[in-house]
């Protein structure tokens, strides 16, 4: 869906991989530890040739060779950036620059797991650059700390199995030497679920499933795909459209998160009207617990034997074992795919449109992300810019259906006094979903701190909870001193049935504040429960972690609790999977 | 209890209050054509989308709250959902208002002209009208002002005219649309018309409950309607009622708005356009219908000096931080919002406790006269007289002297209360009561320098109302009227002295001065009087410490871990503010002694207050009764709902009746506890 570089795909990994889709192992590669942080950034968001900086005339620029936005100069997001938060290029926070090993506390080591370890070949480190890698997620708390040098409690070791045996022999060990497992699949979590528990003072292993990344094997028959847990998302795309495949699961994180990740949060993607959430596409699932492996015994696509075992492992956050491998559905790759994008006059005339459209075309359109911001587009006549909002479509399938869903949802569109505005706007509000994680740390080099974060409420309460969430976040900020107003706004991004998926946008220039990362924990917590008060969830896809644990209760009912809780009890009854998340 | 957040102790003598301007003074030097024709553009709901009356009509009749009740009534009845729509309709017909700037305009001109004639000054305060406009573009706004007066919503919307501030919508008792034209004017200045009961209705209840919603959801105006449910005969506040309150709070609740700023407005009469004849009414005389007709008979009340109005504007409320910790608002996640509920126990309890704290914010920003301690002062005193048989005699009375300086020990007495009393300090004390006697000259007598009410016996010249001649029942009854209207005033410093004046008596009728018992005593007197006087709702603790707490600040009384004592000093105080309940305490025992012994067993609602009254005349005939206050058919009601509230009695539903069943083994012990007996008979009182 997204054009990449014209280089095509990047390469995470230095070993160069020859797959044989049609035998059922693939070649056994070699492993090599630690190679993810030489490309990726350890303080910030993804690949360290990529990001947003501004040059020497003060225009915006995007590094890199990757994104179409690579090597762009982008004049309008200085003014966008100064007057919005009212920062300036005078005024900069730059983040230290190197990992510094020695604010790392030494590994808290099990000797005899150590030395059992040894014994198994699978490879590990003690290295404090790989321990610290894999300590945190994205959450604005652990950015933060990292950019200031500050590492607190992280993994003493980082294991690379390379297959479902290694976790199983990983896991054997762990039990028998009482040590903490972390899984680690992309490190892309955004609810502190890979912070280690500073009260846990067992040998804590990160097991780190990057190198279990293969395709084991295609069904075309079945459309079904065997993949290992560890692989990221655009790699199991580029793999899939090797053969003429894909899933269509593309959740904005998908060039780093791990299949394993999202069985574990309950992910979902932006192209889920057509092709399901992660539920809807798993097969199979395979994961290895203290217990043993839990894993149904055959493939049927739907069974009425109780309740279904994945949605005990669907959600699980690490706490229940690792997800070794994972059957999937695949879909023969799109033969058409179109951009479009529809500007409405305001943010409810959008959310009723993309309702309507929703009843009448269901599975076809996958359109998605409304801004209430004058983003792009503001000459439109007779739209008050400050209140304009923006829809970006994107259609799929054979391409007569395409064109003839296209001109449905304009039409309907029209109805609500939505305007066509091109498929280049289209095409570029997707983009912008990829990018918009680095424009947070061009932020952070200039005193500005944000996050975004996601509810999913029925649809009568959508505007309510817009409205009330945004100004909600303007009257925390105000109360606890922030001295410019903050950016606060959202987009309707999943729709459904029942109600749609929304996203809150929230950052704001700290100068003056003494603790800013506090100020924001606070609002974010102040957010989230006027999100409960109207009729939101707790999370539609980003996961509880450890950041949302204390609403669990609430959210699903104290006998809830004691199932999730039970469950925990019987599979990892020495808590071997001591992330702590979630209960 | 939750309450404690709510009614925070504090220290009144920290309460800061704004300065007045009065209104009327540029009235009178300029043009009132060019007033009621100026340039008007009140600012607005930041969210607002302006929209036309008939369009608020359809938003109403189309909303999914109406449709569901719609349907379900359909159902019921077996009606065509059609003629239940149209039903509807004209429920909403009859119930809109029609705001229109021309009659807005008309009633401006006209209401200069009759407010320069009868007041003397209308002072607003002004930082007050800043909040407000402030407060109305932020977040939908709910106008809640006292009610003393038909004057009260004319008055409310001149005032937000003149300061060019967005012009509420005005709930209005259906009975003003009575009156032909006037309640089409009204209609068209943004009166809406309710009816007054209409319990089981539904359909009445879902178009009411949308109207309001829908102009507070989309900030179309500010919502206005009185806390009270209607105009306070007695100037005591009435008891809040919840209905309306419950529906302006439902939009925050339900997640629809982001807030609601609720105003309480005080709004405080030198002298009250309806004073005699709220007293008759309160009398037995029924009130009159409203007609248009019978306005303009009062128009003999244009001629009078009614002496100054002051409004307070109050310090916004915010709902939300109301609610904050208190409702749950989760609860509304699991229904659609538009199935209409019955608001949950929390949610009743949070309303509640929000309607008394904003009564009490009302009273507290009532801005008190001179004139109020001197009704206060001259009624202890005429009861006193009747005491000692001097009520006759060259003594009867007190000096002016005399009366001064009470008034001025009670000027400052009421300031260490924190009261907001309005004393013009730079004018010699004197003068000051003497101007205010001479404003409410009807209600007083000054002869050779001692002032007393103008209750005049048979051979005393004729006041107010008061026939020679007339029959000894009809006499008490003129009788009544001016001591019921003295005390109308009296009952605006009431909230003042109320806390320390449960406590004074509770400590006289406790057996020891032990400090649990007379906490049990004040605990009693409290529960007791919760429908007479507001009293917030589990705050026993709070009015408790704050009694004790102001009348050890002024040195009435020491208390210890285990006693409550009175001060030498103290004896002054204590004895007014025993004095001051104990009309009260009486009106009450003589109420539980009618039951006891009159009360038949063919009692019902409707004949319990003629019953009363006709104990209460023999009573007061036959000289056992001292307070002739007592004949009050609102306190008659207040006593009925306390028992009815404390199962001392019990209501049957009958046919066509209800009927009441004493308790009378619990009543008893009521009227015991109040005070034991009755104070002996006085024989020889030659009052009549």
């Amino acid at each position: 869906v997204i054009e990449w570089t014209p280089g095509g795909i990047p390469s995470i990994h230095r070993v160069s991989k020859s797959v044989n889709l049609n035998s059922s192992y693939l070649k056994k590669k070699q492993c090599f530890t630690g190679q993810m942080q030489e490309i990726m950034k350890w303080n910030g968001w993804g690949y360290v040739d990529s990001k947003f900086q501004f040059n020497k005339k003060g225009q915006a620029e995007f590094t890199g060779k990757r994104y179409r936005l690579s090597g762009m100069v982008m004049p309008a997001l200085k003014e966008w950036f100064e007057s919005t938060f009212g920062a300036s290029l005078q005024h900069k926070t730059p983040a230290s620059a190197i990992p510094n090993s020695s604010a790392v506390q030494p590994p808290i080591l099990n000797e005899a797991f150590v030395e059992d370890l040894k014994s198994t070949g699978i490879p590990f480190s003690q290295d404090a650059e790989d321990r610290v890698f894999r300590a945190h997620g994205h959450c604005l708390h652990e950015i933060f700390a990292l950019r200031e040098g500050k590492v607190g409690r992280v993994p003493d070791m980082v294991v690379w199995p390379s297959n479902h045996n290694d976790v199983v022999k990983i896991v054997e060990l762990a039990c028998k030497h009482n040590v903490c497992l972390i899984p680690y699949g992309g490190g892309t979590s955004v609810s502190s679920a890979l912070e280690c528990p500073p009260e846990e003072t067992r040998t804590i292993v990160s097991v780190d499933t990057s190198q279990m990344n293969r395709i084991l094997w295609i069904d075309e028959k079945n459309l079904t795909a065997h993949v290992e847990a560890g692989i990221v998302g655009q790699e199991l795309e580029r793999l899939l459209n090797e053969s003429g495949y894909c899933t269509g699961h593309e959740p904005d994180s998908m060039e780093f998160s791990s299949l394993g990740g999202w069985v574990a949060t309950r992910a979902s993607g932006m192209k889920k009207n057509i092709y399901g959430n992660i539920e809807d596409l798993v097969v199979h699932i395979r994961m290895v617990t203290p217990q043993g492996v839990i894993e149904k015994s055959c493939q049927g696509p739907r069974m009425s034997t109780g309740p279904d075992i994945h949605h005990f492992i669907l959600g699980s956050e690490g706490t229940l074992g690792v997800v070794t491998e994972v059957t999937m559905k695949i879909r023969p790759m799109p033969e058409y795919q179109k951009y479009g994008s529809v500007v409405f006059p305001n943010f409810e005339q959008g959310v009723a449109c993309l309702r309507e459209v929703l009843t009448l075309i269901t599975n076809v359109f996958a359109g998605h992300a409304l801004k209430p911001q004058k983003f792009y587009i503001t000459k439109f006549k007779g739209f008050d810019p400050n209140r304009l909002c923006v829809a970006t479509l994107l259609f799929e399938g054979d391409r007569e259906r395409v064109l003839q869903h296209e001109k449905q949802v304009y039409d309907i569109a029209a109805k609500f006094g939505g305007l066509a505005a091109g498929e280049d706007n289209g095409q570029r509000g997707y983009m912008l979903t990829f990018v918009i994680a680095y424009l947070r740390d061009l932020g952070m080099d200039y005193y500005v701190i944000g996050e975004s974060f996601e509810t999913s409420v029925p649809w009568d309460r959508v505007l309510d909870i817009c409205r009330n969430v945004k100004e909600r976040i303007i009257r925390e900020c105000k109360e606890r001193g922030v001295q410019f107003p903050p950016l606060s706004t959202c987009r309707v991004t999943q729709t459904y049935d029942a109600g749609a998926c929304v996203y809150f946008y929230f950052a704001f220039n700290y100068r003056g504040l003494s603790d800013p990362v506090h100020v924001y924990e606070q609002v974010e917590h102040a957010a989230r429960d006027e999100i409960l008060a109207n009729g939101g969830s707790l999370s539609h896809h980003h996961g509880v972690g450890k950041l949302r644990k204390e609403w669990m209760r609430e959210t699903v009912s104290r006998v809830g609790m004691g199932m999730l809780k039970s469950v925990k009890d019987y599979v990892d009854p020495g808590n071997i999977f001591g992330n702590r998340n979630l209960l | 209890m939750a309450s404690e957040a709510v009614y925070s102790h504090r220290d009144p003598m920290l309460k800061k209050r704004d300065d007045f301007e009065d209104i009327l003074e540029e009235r009178r030097n300029c043009s009132d054509l060019r007033y009621a024709l100026k340039c008007y553009t009140p600012v607005v709901y930041k969210g607002l989308t302006p929209c036309k009356a008939g369009v608020l009509k359809n938003m109403v009749l189309q909303s999914d709250q109406l449709h569901y009740v719609i349907n379900q009534v359909s159902k019921e009845t077996g009606k065509a959902p059609e003629d239940v729509q149209e039903e509807a309709s004209a429920i909403l017909e009859e119930m809109a208002h029609r705001m229109q700037l021309s009659t807005v305009r008309f009633f401006a001109f006209t209401l200069c002209k009759v407010f320069k004639t009868l007041f003397r000054s209308i002072c607003v305060n002004e930082e007050g009208i800043q909040r407000l406009q402030q407060a109305i573009q932020e977040h939908p706004v709910v106008l809640l002002p006292s009610h003393r007066s038909y004057m009260d919503f004319l008055l409310m919307s001149y005032i937000l005219f003149t300061y060019d501030l967005a012009l509420p919508v005005i709930a209005a008792g259906m009975d003003f649309m009575g009156m032909k034209i006037v309640g089409e004017m009204l209609r068209m200045s943004g009166a809406f018309f309710i009816r007054r009961s209409f319990g089981g209705d539904k359909l009445y209840w879902a178009v009411f409950s949308e109207y309001v919603k829908t102009i507070l959801k989309n900030g179309l105006a500010p919502v206005e309607f009185f806390l009270e449910g209607t105009r306070s005969r007695t100037a005591k506040s009435l008891t809040p009622k919840l209905g309306l309150l419950n529906i302006v709070m439902d939009p925050f609740l339900k997640g629809e708005v982001f807030d609601i700023n609720v105003v309480p407005v005080s709004i405080s009469y030198e002298r009250i356009l309806e004073e005699t004849l709220y007293a008759r009414e309160l009398l037995g005389v029924p009130k009159p219908k409203e007609s248009t007709s019978g306005l303009f008979k009062a128009r003999r009340v244009l001629s009078e000096d009614y002496g100054s109005i002051h409004v307070y504007f109050g310090q916004p409320v915010s709902v939300r931080s109301l609610a904050e910790g208190r409702v749950n608002r989760c609860q509304f996640n699991l229904t659609p919002r538009h199935i209409p509920k019955r608001p949950s126990d929390d949610v009743h309890s949070f309303v509640n406790a929000a309607a008394y704290r904003l009564v009490r914010a009302q009273e507290e920003n009532m801005v008190l006269k001179p004139w109020v301690l001197l009704a206060s002062l001259l009624l202890q005193n005429h009861h006193q007289d009747l005491d000692q048989d001097r009520a006759a005699g060259p003594e009867r009375g007190m000096g002016l002297d005399e009366l001064t300086e009470e008034a001025l020990w009670l000027r400052d007495v009421c300031r260490q209360y924190g009261a907001f009393l309005h004393w013009p300090d730079h004018v010699p004390p004197s003068e000051v009561v003497s101007s205010s006697l001479d404003l409410h000259r009807g209600l007083v007598r000054i002869s050779e320098g001692r002032v007393r009410l103008a209750v005049e016996h048979a051979a005393g010249p004729s006041g107010p109302g008061v026939h020679p001649g007339a029959g000894p029942e009809e006499q008490l009854l003129n009788q009544a009227v001016v001591v019921l209207s003295c005390a109308s005033y009296r009952n605006q410093a009431l909230h003042v002295f109320l806390r320390p004046a449960l406590l004074a008596s509770a400590m006289h009728i406790a057996t020891s001065s032990n400090k649990q018992e007379v906490f049990n005593s004040f605990s009693f007197l409290r529960n007791m009087f919760s429908n007479e006087f507001i009293l917030c709702p589990g705050a026993t603790m709070q009015d408790f410490e704050e009694a004790c707490f102001l009348l050890v600040k002024t040195g009435v009384l020491q208390i210890t871990e285990q006693e409550v004592l009175s001060t030498h000093r103290g004896h002054r105080t204590l004895a007014f503010l025993t004095r001051m309940m104990d009309p009260f305490l009486q009106g009450y025992q003589v109420i539980c002694m009618f039951l006891c012994e009159e009360a038949s067993e063919a009692l019902t609602e409707k004949t319990f207050i003629p019953a009363v009254r006709g104990f209460m005349v023999k009573q007061l005939l036959s000289g056992r009764l001292r307070y002739t206050e007592v004949l009050s058919s609102d306190l008659q009601k207040n006593a009925l709902a306390a028992l009815l509230r404390l199962g001392a009695v019990l209501k049957t539903k009958g046919a066509d009746q209800t009927t009441l069943k004493v308790n009378r083994v619990m009543v008893n012990s009521l009227e015991d506890t109040l005070g034991g007996k009755l104070p002996t008979q006085k024989a020889a009182v030659a009052r009549l």
